[in-house]
């Protein structure tokens, strides 16, 4: 029997009927070990899961004992024109299974190598909710880099398959965000862009410069 | 014997025509019972007077309904309602009895007939409103419990008041009592000063009689705690189903019986019986046991209610018999609106107390009888007395009514929430706890899941009791016993029994009773696996293929194979296999009773041909399976890559 995820109770819209009037298919790659604690992350997946024309795959749940099905990821991947990862920030990296997933689903002659053209000109970033605060994440901060440059595996990635990388809409300071009372900008803000980029209102060119996706959303939106 | 055949034909019949039209036009049981009980008695004239004898025998339903009641309520739950059951039931009590008594000398009765009609008027019908609130499934509710209190405080301020009203004797009466009624209060309350019957405690000195009550109250929990669990044990152990049932019966007799011998009330007896063996492993079983004789007695009850309606007395006085059942029911319905004020009960559930214990109750008709009995109210004033109690019970299920379609949907959202927080937390009922479902039951509550566990070996059930595990002896295989487990509230079902054809017929049963639970199960081979599917299972797993696999990937490892590897292949084996089952399902269409027919056999042989087959291919398909995943890439990749501009989109 598949697992389900409880916590996240998604009713994905997943008829086609409904997502064929929209611009772009988005594909969010949802990655918690442990949802049940999240604080940031899970309103974040709820958001998404409620919005139209998203398709939210909650891989821990799907997954739980790690045996990704190869063919029905290259599947969902080849329905849909953006790609998300959406995960806190672990050791400066995804979560495990992520990892687990690009290891198996980006195989040779799929997503690289010159007959490997599945994913070209489709658009990819990751969402991420970091501890660590964003003045943390520059070169005299105690994380030395900033959270562009650390993601730049994920970047590459991204352009070995050729797709469009845009940065990452990261949430800094996650573990006291619900404390001081930021998560539900943030959640709005992120459900802003996801509307945006499904219906083709999000400057792509202007966005791919930016340190963080989240920067200075009103520069990158455009009235629908 | 052909009177009594005729009558209980009559009887039958009644309830099977007019209960189930009374339920789908959403009237409830007890209303239907009680037209029934109008149609044979008054109306068509089939049964006459024999329905008061009747009535006494059913009256016994409300002893076992209290049992029941007990057997639902922990110990821990009965102390935690005592502010209810003393402060909310006293007041009740005591506030209605003062202001009938008022409005009854207000109308001229002399001052002590008013205080009898009082104390009549004061108690509800544990019967209907207990009956009526399992049926429409608000017994936990708020207004549900309160209303229980009430209930049960009335209950046994039933004793007090039978000693109370003898002193209120008339001596213009005396003399003039109606013999027929000598016995009444037997059936229910006791009977002190009685003329006939037997009593223990008979010139006893207060002191003595005291004892004797607290030894006899002593007796019951005590005895209830260490005596009848051993005993059920011993009887379960015969495996006699129906000396499982006699034997309940035979407790909640015996013990009404020692409470009348002690002048107690017998439904209080049952109750406290019911109450110490709510912890016990056997509570489903009396449940399932006793629940029927419960039913059929109350309806009984209820349809004597219903023939034994005077239209002589009630026609005459019609006016007067409707506006004194108004004025009572308002005024009770004052006193109760008051009280649930005043014990903060939320919006609507108020309502609910207040609709629901409006009526005068059966303990009425006791009181009545007792009262007359004792010269306390003359026969004509009894007659219209009667006439009110039995219409205000009429219209009861009608307040019901009010309340469903009225009230309830104007209630807040607060009260769904409570229902989805039960909800998420789902019982789970488990059949058979044998060495399969005792790992499934560890994990469940290990995850803080409320499990039912059931299992038919008595001895199995006590080791369990001993290491803390909740588990109840019964044969799950029972409609009635899942019933009384709760399955219809529950989310899940986990069927571990180890007898294979009756997993089966109990995944038919709860598949097609209760749709909306799913079932677990689990199955001895691939047969038994797709006999359950076919059956409807939701999901089943061989018993043996997990442990198995186990032991082959540790032969693998054993044999040098890298353990990562061999992880690889055994879900590969996994996937492969399940993959292999579905296939089969679709070709399998045989009918387990065929399993000697000759085309089954033929299929077997033609299987067994082919499983060589399979295994060469299996190897195939296994490996490109395991090599598929962290495939590098081919080894002159690099080049292909830097003649490529992929970042030039
Ligand atoms: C194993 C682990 C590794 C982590 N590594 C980092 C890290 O490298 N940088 C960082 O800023 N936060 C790190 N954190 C903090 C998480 O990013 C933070 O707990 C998470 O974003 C909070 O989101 P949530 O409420 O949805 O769980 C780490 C947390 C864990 C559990």
């Amino acid at each position: 029997m598949k697992s389900r995820n409880d916590l996240l109770n998604t009713e994905m819209p997943e008829s086609p009927a409904s997502r064929a009037t929209f611009h772009r298919k988005i594909l969010i790659l949802f990655a918690h070990p442990s949802v049940e604690r999240s604080e940031a992350g899970q309103p974040l997946a709820q958001a998404a899961a409620r919005t139209e024309g998203i398709t939210l795959v909650d891989l821990y749940a799907e997954y739980p004992t790690f045996i990704i099905d190869v063919d029905r990821e290259q599947d969902r991947l080849l329905a849909h024109d953006v790609v998300v990862f959406l995960h806190p920030l672990y050791w400066y990296s995804t979560p495990a299974i992520l990892k687990e997933w690009q290891d198996l689903v980006l195989e040779h002659d799929f997503a690289y190598g010159s007959k490997g053209t599945a994913l070209h000109g489709k658009i990819f970033f990751s969402a991420i909710t970091a501890g660590g605060t964003e003045t943390a994440y520059c070169d005299k901060g105690y994380n030395h880099f900033s959270i562009r440059q650390l993601l730049h595996p994920l970047e590459q990635m991204a352009m070995l398959c050729g797709m469009v990388y845009l940065p990452p809409f990261a949430l800094f300071g996650a573990r006291t965000a619900l404390e001081e009372g930021r998560i539900d900008a943030h959640v709005a803000d992120w459900v802003q862009v996801l509307r945006a980029l499904r219906d083709n209102r999000l400057d792509i060119e202007a966005a791919r410069e930016l340190p963080k996706l989240n920067f200075k959303l009103n520069s990158i939106l455009r009235e629908g | 014997m052909e009177g009594f055949l005729f009558q209980a034909f009559v009887y039958l019949c009644a309830a099977v025509i007019a209960v189930p039209i009374a339920k789908r036009l959403g009237l409830g049981s007890v209303l239907g019972y009680l037209i029934a009980g109008i149609l044979i008695g008054p109306v068509i004239g089939l049964v006459g007077s024999e329905t008061r004898e009747l009535q006494h025998f059913a009256e016994f339903g409300v002893v076992m309904m209290l049992f029941l009641v007990g057997l639902e309520l922990e110990p821990r739950m009965l102390w935690e309602m005592r502010a209810r059951l003393l402060g909310l039931g006293g007041l009740q009590v005591g506030i209605t009895t003062t202001l009938i008594g008022i409005a009854a000398s207000l109308l001229g009765v002399q001052w002590s007939i008013a205080l009898a009609i009082g104390l009549i008027f004061s108690l509800s019908s544990t019967a209907i409103v207990l009956q009526t609130l399992n049926e429409k499934g608000l017994t936990k509710t708020e207004g549900g419990r309160a209303s229980f209190s009430v209930l049960l405080f009335q209950d046994i301020a039933v004793i007090p008041m039978l000693a109370l009203i003898p002193l209120l004797a008339l001596p213009e009466l005396a003399g003039s009592g109606l013999v027929e009624s000598a016995h009444d209060a037997a059936a229910l309350g006791g009977e002190p000063n009685a003329q006939h019957g037997t009593s223990l405690v008979e010139g006893l000195p207060g002191w003595g009689y005291a004892l004797v009550v607290l030894g006899a109250v002593a007796f019951v929990v005590l005895g209830g705690h260490f005596l009848c669990r051993p005993m059920f044990r011993y009887i379960a152990g015969s495996r006699l189903r129906e000396i499982f049932t006699a034997s309940a019966l035979l407790l909640v007799i015996g013990i009404a019986l020692l409470m009348t011998l002690v002048d107690l009330s017998p439904a209080l007896g049952t109750f406290l019986a019911g109450v110490v063996l709510a912890n016990s492993e056997f509570r489903h079983e009396l449940e399932s046991d006793i629940e029927p004789f419960k039913g059929l007695l109350l309806g009984l009850f209820f349809i004597t209610v219903g023939a034994g309606i005077d239209f002589g007395v009630l026609f005459a006085d019609f006016g007067k018999v409707l506006g004194l059942t108004l004025g009572v029911m308002a005024l009770k319905g004052i006193v109760l609106f008051a009280l649930a004020r005043l014990f903060r009960l939320a919006p609507g559930d108020d309502w609910l107390f207040t609709l629901g214990l409006a009526q005068a109750g059966e303990f009425g008709f006791v009181l009545l009888s007792f009262s007359i009995q004792n010269s306390v109210v003359p026969p004509d004033l009894s007659k219209i007395l009667a006439l009110v109690v039995a219409l205000s019970m009429m219209l009861t299920p009608a307040f019901f009514i009010i309340y469903e379609k009225l009230i309830l949907p104007r209630r807040g959202g607060g009260d769904e929430k409570q229902a989805d927080a039960i909800d998420e937390k789902g019982t789970v009922v488990i059949a058979g706890i044998g060495r399969y479902g005792q790992i499934v039951n560890r994990l469940l509550v290990a995850s803080d899941v409320s499990t039912v566990v059931l299992d038919h070996e008595a001895a199995m059930i006590e080791t369990l009791r001993k290491i803390g595990i909740k588990s109840y002896f019964g044969d799950a295989t029972r409609p009635d016993l899942l019933h009384a487990a709760g399955i219809e509230s529950a989310k899940l079902f986990v069927i571990a029994i180890d007898d294979r054809e009756r997993a089966v017929q109990l995944v038919e049963h709860v598949r097609r009773h209760y749709p909306q639970v799913k079932i677990l199960a689990r199955a001895f081979d691939v047969n038994h696996l797709y006999l359950l599917k076919q059956a409807g299972v939701d999901f089943a797993v061989r018993e043996t293929f997990d442990a198995a696999l186990g032991l082959g990937a540790e032969a693998l490892k054993a044999l040098g194979h890298h353990p990562f590897r061999v992880e690889k292949m055994t879900q590969a084996f996994r996937l492969h296999d399940e993959e292999g089952l579905e296939q089969m399902y679709e070709l399998w269409d045989e009918n387990p009773d065929f399993s000697r027919n000759r085309a089954l056999l033929a299929r077997a042989r033609e299987h067994g041909a082919s499983l060589k087959e399979a295994m060469t291919s299996d190897r195939l398909q296994l490996h490109d399976r395991t090599e598929r995943g962290w495939t590098p890439p081919p080894k002159g990749y690099n080049n292909e890559l830097r003649e490529e501009d992929p970042a030039g989109l």
